[in-house]
């Protein structure tokens, strides 16, 4: 599969200041979370991607396209949402949108049709014809979406979307971009502080710090490791020795912890019903059963350790 | 799609070409440019001074059939370079008022709503941005400048003759040329200026300012220092030497023609290298 985002070295200087360092990645997912601290250099990575910023040494490619010589082809299919205010005041959504569609090169009358599309889309069809400068500003980052999607990209990115939102228009957004992402049509990259919208939209996760590549994950396939381990607290007069014992003859390992405890990590072909069985035929109760996993803050917080020196 | 069905789809139509982006620009910004009365108001009086002039040319050459035989044979007006000089001045003096007007309103909210950003991330250069900005005063202009002067000279050589046409040739692209350089250098200011400011009225003063007040710092420098290089300052005055050289006029010119040349092309280098300092997708921020 040809990545959608390809880093070799690439590393950015502004003015005096080292903003991106020799980062190298490939990220390959639907959807792409860009996690980092301000100042981490998130921006500054996307600015680059869309050849805003000169490269300082390695390169990038996006979609295949080289950043340094073929900008042009690759903001023909991108789409950005920036996190900053960016709209034009006098003009009303339909025609901002409809205009921002011919600059990427629809046709008058499908840019137009599209527009009207996108609008309904994000959930701004009733409210089209009103100047964008009359908007509150949950109804801005919808415009700046419809506009991100109106023609059609590749591969959208958005910047901080849920910036200044307040929770059902930020529950919105989500919404929004995981069935653009489910739709199947698009690759998205999300750049956020918010740990909890990239948790719930992205399948592939960046960790920037100090503008190094901290940490990588693949959240699929975690979730899908996670669910491997198994926290258990144990009560009755069984036994739980003979319990671990058994558990572990099925190729589990296992740790006890305080309070009847019991950590277990399941064997390949170990299911949660052999548990249950062992359970019964050693007469030891199971009053709990958690499936323990790192959640992102924790792969956040590891990440943004002092010390790390990017494994984590 | 109908527009109820709300899900998204990608785009698998057909493009435009990729040098007709700047027009889009040039579109949507001139939507906006007769919005005002006032502003309609003053472009209709950019064309009384041509129709004044029209009427003028038109009586000179019947004024055989309008008055008595002898009175019948004198000329009204002489029209030759001298007039179409006088029509310049007007012309260009009233289309620097509507460029106060139309400019500093092209990119100033641009800017000043971070918009720039949303132009740029798309298949748009920083100079395809410019030249559309650009495109919208130069066509309004020219129908302030060289449009009614080129027709006033093609009423003339139609009722002068072919002859006069041939002869006076020069004074056409003298028209067209001397407009040129006026539009290019007052809608780079204009742009520039606005791009800075971000604010449309006050850039609109200082366009004023930068005009009015470069005549007096150079009127200032000439007298102090007992010169007349402080006319460098004055853009105004050098694209007036410009025209009196396009259409042989022989009055004064305190400036060696080359040096008005150089002072008007470095004025338009300036103010486009100030201009496309501000035209970019992201400031830093320090």
């Amino acid at each position: 599969m040809q990545p959608v985002i390809e880093l070799n070295s690439l590393s950015v200087q502004l003015g005096k200041h080292q903003v991106l360092r020799e980062i190298n990645s490939s990220f390959t997912g639907r959807t792409i979370g860009l996690l980092g601290p301000n100042g981490a250099g998130k921006s500054t990575l996307i600015s680059t991607l869309l050849g805003f910023w000169p490269i300082t040494s390695g390169s990038a490619r996006v979609l295949g396209y080289d950043v340094a010589r073929e900008s042009k082809q690759i903001r023909a299919l991108v789409g950005y949402m920036p996190e900053n205010d960016s709209f034009i005041s006098g003009m009303t959504a339909v025609s901002f949108i409809c205009m921002m569609a011919e600059l990427s090169g629809l046709p008058a009358e499908q840019a137009l049709e599209r527009a009207h599309e996108a609008l309904f889309y994000v959930g701004l069809g009733e409210a089209r014809y009103r100047t964008l400068g009359t908007y509150s500003l949950g109804m801005k980052q919808l415009a700046k979406l419809a506009q991100a999607i109106v023609h059609g990209p590749k591969l959208v990115i958005l910047d901080e979307p849920t910036n200044g939102l307040d929770p059902p228009a930020r529950q919105r957004m989500i919404r929004l971009v995981r069935e653009m992402r489910d739709a199947g049509e698009m690759h998205i990259v999300l750049c956020s502080h918010l740990l909890r919208d990239v948790e719930e939209t992205c399948e592939e996760v960046v960790i920037l710090k100090q503008g190094r590549v901290v940490h990588y994950s693949n959240l699929e396939n975690e979730r899908k490791l996670n669910k491997k381990f198994v926290e258990l607290e144990l009560h009755g007069n069984g036994n739980t020795d003979n319990f671990v014992a058994a558990v572990e003859s099925l190729g589990c390992e296992s740790a006890p912890g305080a309070l009847n405890r019991l950590k277990l990590i399941l064997g390949d072909n170990t299911e949660v019903s052999d548990i249950y069985r062992i359970a019964a035929e050693q007469n030891v109760q199971l009053r709990r059963m958690n499936f323990r996993r790192d959640t992102l803050e924790e792969i956040f917080l590891k990440a943004m350790e002092p010390n790390n020196n990017g494994r984590i | 799609m109908a527009v109820y069905k709300r899900t998204y789809r990608g785009y698998a139509g057909g493009l435009t070409p990729d040098w007709s982006r700047f027009l889009v620009m040039f579109r949507y910004s001139r939507r906006n440019l007769f919005r005002s009365k006032l502003m309609n108001g003053f472009f209709l009086l950019c064309f009384f001074f041509p129709l004044l002039c029209l009427l003028g040319i038109y009586a000179n050459d019947h004024l055989a059939a309008l008055l008595p035989s002898q009175l019948g044979q004198a000329k009204l007006l002489k029209v030759d370079g001298h007039f179409f000089l006088i029509f310049l001045v007007v012309q260009c003096f009233l289309a620097f008022i509507l460029t106060v007007f139309i400019g500093p309103g092209l990119v100033s909210p641009d800017l000043a709503n971070g918009a720039l950003t949303l132009y740029l991330c798309r298949p748009l250069s920083r100079l395809e941005y410019v030249v559309g900005k650009l495109s919208v005063l130069a066509i309004v202009l020219s129908c302030a400048t060289w449009i009614p002067g080129l027709i006033l000279f093609f009423v003339q050589s139609s009722l002068s003759g072919w002859d006069w046409m041939i002869k006076n040739s020069w004074i056409a692209s003298g028209i067209f040329l001397g407009s040129w350089i006026w539009i290019l250098s007052i809608s780079l200011l204009a742009l520039a200026l606005s791009a800075w400011v971000k604010w449309r009225i006050a850039a609109g003063g200082l366009m004023l300012g930068v005009l009015f007040m470069g005549g007096g710092f150079a009127a200032a420098i000439n007298s102090v220092l007992q010169t007349q290089q402080g006319h460098l300052l004055d853009v105004s005055f050098l694209i007036s030497a410009i025209w009196q050289d396009l259409l042989h006029d022989s009055g004064e010119r305190p400036l060696p023609l080359a040096e008005a040349w150089f002072g008007v092309f470095a004025f338009a280098a300036a103010c486009f290298y100030l201009l496309m300092k501000k035209i970019k997708a992201n400031e830093v921020v320090r």
